[in-house]
């Protein structure tokens, strides 16, 4: 190669010069330049198809504009992106878009995010020019989760990609061509009919109001005025590092304290932690693989190993989905929301002194397949429904901003007792890795009875990160008593965030490629920190800082490790016994259902 | 793949389902692993069931390992693939630019007419499906209709009832220029035939 073709390509962008790597293109040269250009469909790392044609810019030499976030960057090429013809381009594109848009802006629940609204804004269109026919509105209710009105949709196509090529699910698909096309699943089917698995990645991409979670406040506020029932809440470990965002503070902003202040003043009864049942979750789920893993070592039995965590719920229905021979890899442990519920509903119901049917347990989740979840029909074992109402981490934000709540002055408050004592371990259940390495530091405590746990800081550092696969080994060394049989043994954990990447690691699993004892698949890339129900819009570079946050959170902490939480210890002694014990069977775990859809 | 494509709705009328899907799945494992398999798979499929029903929809999907709303995605997206039913012969009228401004729209009136049925429709006795097909690489012939794989050219509203009697009461695969086991594209390079030419 010679030394030319070596040189990084240097173009110019409206008069400066901007050397950039090979392969990059017009879109990120200019913002490398602090040059903004305008974007619809585009979506950093994911999509850059040139399908909105809203990113226009004037190429020299070029017969037409072209779309910057697919042309690629070359040397000597000369940019402009802020000529006559490029803003007259640029708003009529947009303005053909809003002529077909059935928007009603004044309601809709992305008035406030949308990102069409706010183009039209910055290109300044004033009136519209067009009157033209507007897309075919449908609107698809079908599931507890997601909420789809065709007439939004600008077709700009981050769903379709987000749903066949990060999670590799393939619900969504362009039907049909040119003025009719329908982005949504196979010929106007509803996503409840097809293999849809709730995540609600596709809402969080959505530019527009097209896709979004089912608003569940009036049913909170409708809990909150009944005076005969006692409302509890449970806030997820991912809500704390991103409810900020609703509130304008930067991406990575802790709000726990404020959190619980606000959930307060809204009127709860109590406001408790899912950290609480995380911490549950990873002495049940732990018990659960060390059970397994003597089976096939000490015992001889047949056991399906890897063992696959169970806390995320779209994955679950991925596996029912896709992978219905896998099932019984999956831990029987439900969610920790779901742990909440029936305990809440048993345990602490008798504490208080009120029926489970008086009491209604309400959810704020990261997450829209939590409200899947809750409604499933066999999270009942408390005698009623579990848990009865799920927010997003959005909706919580309206929630709040409807109380007159003003959040940013609220003081810092602490979560009630004793459902919202939680450790360390417990707010890392946000990330990806997260459950893992809180799994590895209770069951490396449990086997070696408190040797130095092998990594700094309590981190396992190999599983952290946004790499798409992660795995680790961990050498078994001091093992005691009933565990004895594991002392020298390596046990071997990987970790996936994103369907896409879980069924990479299930393939791996299947060709026999790889070994794994424990697995922990997280459905959303990055983890519940970039789930479907999280402040709009998740970038990478959002999700870094959200990791960085919870794990502050967790390094603050006096207790970092499941075992340790005072709170956890107590309910087993006075209520459930031992770790999968019979009443942890009936009450913590459950099982899982194939589903025959295409 | 034209030995397929020419077995249209009519020959399968013995046939049960399950012979169908039988022959659908010797297609699917021909292409099954090769780039770009989808679109020929779905062409062959429709020329064994003589439309695409969705119990080989979703037979492709899961055998080829797309998802189903890419498969439908496909189907819908280009107007040859159909999901109902058709006629025993296919009447596809042109209505590109060329065909267009060449009278098209008058022998669609005309058809529409003579066999009282709407684009898209079916006759009553199942012997013609009417449909719009854009551009068959005919221009200079226009105006431009293909009955089954026949191609009719500089057809007039008053030819139509003579086009149609070659059909009516034929068996399916007797085209009119006998060209079984050519594909459309093929008969459509040859030089005139079948067809007079008419000023």
């Amino acid at each position: 190669m010679s030394k030319e073709s070596e040189k990084m390509p240097t173009l110019t962008i409206d008069g400066m010069p901007v050397e950039v790597p090979e392969g990059t293109t017009v879109l990120q040269a200019a913002r490398q330049a602090d040059v903004k250009i305008p974007t619809l469909c585009y979506l950093e790392d994911v999509q850059s198809i040139g399908a909105c044609r809203v990113c226009l810019v004037e190429v020299e030499g070029a017969r037409t504009l072209v779309a910057s976030c697919s042309q690629p960057a070359t040397d000597g090429m000369v940019v402009k992106t802020n000529t006559g013809r490029v803003r007259e381009a640029r708003r009529t594109v947009l303005e053909l878009l809003l002529s077909e848009h059935d928007g009603n802006c004044q309601v809709c629940s992305r008035s406030a995010d949308c990102e069409l609204r706010s183009l039209a804004d910055e290109l300044g269109i004033g009136d519209l020019r067009y009157e033209g026919e507007k897309t075919l509105k449908i609107i698809d209710e079908s599931t507890p989760a997601l909420i789809r009105d065709t007439g939004k949709c600008i077709a700009c196509r981050r769903c379709v990609t987000v749903c066949n090529e990060v999670q590799e699910v393939g619900g969504l698909f362009a039907q049909g061509r040119g003025f009719t096309t329908l982005i949504g699943p196979a010929f106007a089917q509803n996503l409840s009919d097809v293999v849809c698995v709730q995540c609600g990645q596709c809402a969080a991409v959505c530019p527009v109001g097209a896709i979004t979670e089912r608003s569940d406040i009036d049913r909170v506020w409708a809990a909150l005025d009944d005076p005969t029932k006692t409302v509890i809440v449970q806030t997820a470990p991912a809500i704390r590092a991103a409810l900020g965002e609703c509130f304008d503070y930067p991406p990575g902003t802790l709000v726990t304290g404020k959190m619980v202040a606000a959930l307060r003043r809204i009127g709860f009864d109590a406001v408790f932690d899912t950290d609480f049942t995380a911490d549950l979750t990873i002495m049940e789920e732990g018990t659960e693989l060390l059970g397994r893993l003597k089976k096939a070592l000490v015992d001889g039995e047949e056991v399906a190993l890897p063992q696959f965590s169970s806390c995320s719920p779209g994955w679950i229905n991925y596996m029912e989905h896709f992978n219905p021979d896998m099932l019984a890899n999956l831990s029987t442990c439900k969610s920790p929301q779901q742990m909440f519920g029936a305990v809440a509903k048993t345990y602490y119901a008798e504490k208080i002194g009120v029926k489970p049917e008086d009491m209604v347990v309400v959810s704020i989740m990261p997450c829209t397949a939590k409200k899947f979840e809750a409604a499933r029909p066999e999270m009942n074992d408390s005698g009623v429904q579990d848990v009865d109402i799920v927010l997003t981490t959005r909706e919580l934000g309206s929630l709040i901003k409807q109380a007159g709540i003003d959040f940013r002055s609220l003081p810092d408050e602490k979560m009630d007792a004793p459902l919202g004592i939680s450790t360390g371990a417990a707010d890392i259940f946000a990330n990806t890795g997260g459950v893992m390495e809180a799994a590895l530091r209770t069951a490396w405590a449990i086997v070696t009875d408190s040797k130095p746990f092998p990594f700094p800081d309590l981190h396992v550092e190999p599983i952290a990160g946004l790499e798409g696969v992660k795995t680790a080994s961990v050498k078994v060394d001091g093992a005691v008593g009933d565990w004895a049989f594991l002392d020298g043994a390596e046990l071997k954990v990987a970790v996936a965030h994103g369907l896409g990447n879980a069924q990479k690691v299930i393939d791996q699993i299947r060709n026999g490629e790889a070994e794994y004892h424990f697995v922990e698949v997280m459905t959303c890339p990055g983890g519940c920190i970039g789930g479907g129900g999280q402040p709009r819009l998740t970038t990478n570079e959002v999700r870094r800082k959200r990791i960085e946050a919870i794990y502050r959170e967790d390094e603050g902490r006096e207790l970092r490790q499941s075992h340790e939480n005072p709170a956890v210890c107590a309910l087993y002694e006075e209520y459930l016994g031992a770790p999968c014990g019979e009443i942890s069977h009936d009450l913590l775990h459950t099982h899982y259902f194939e589903h025959d859809c295409v | 793949m034209a030995e397929a494509v020419n077995q249209c709705a009519g020959c399968t009328e013995e046939a049960t389902e399950e012979e169908l899907l039988e022959r659908l799945d010797a297609v699917i494992t021909e292409y099954k692993g090769k780039p770009g398999a989808l679109i020929p798979v779905l062409q062959l499929a429709q020329g064994i069931f003589g439309y695409l029903p969705e119990v080989a929809l979703k037979h492709i999907a899961r055998q080829l390992d797309k998802p189903y709303s890419e498969v439908a995605g496909v189907v819908s997206f280009y107007s040859f693939f159909t999901t109902v039913p058709r006629g025993k012969h296919l009447i596809r009228i042109c209505l590109g630019t060329a065909c267009y401004v060449r009278g098209g729209v008058q022998v669609l009136d005309a058809l529409k007419k003579e066999l009282d049925i709407d684009i898209g429709g079916t006759t009553e006795d199942r012997m013609f499906s009417l449909e719009i097909g854009r551009c068959f690489g005919a221009c200079g012939l226009a105006p431009v209709i293909m009955v089954d794989e026949d191609v009719h050219h500089r057809v007039k509203p008053k030819r139509i009832n003579d086009i149609l009697a070659q059909y009516a009461g034929e068996p399916v695969l007797a085209g009119a220029d006998g060209g079984n086991g050519r594909s459309a594209a093929e008969r459509l390079a040859e030089p005139v035939a079948g067809s007079e030419r008419s000023v």
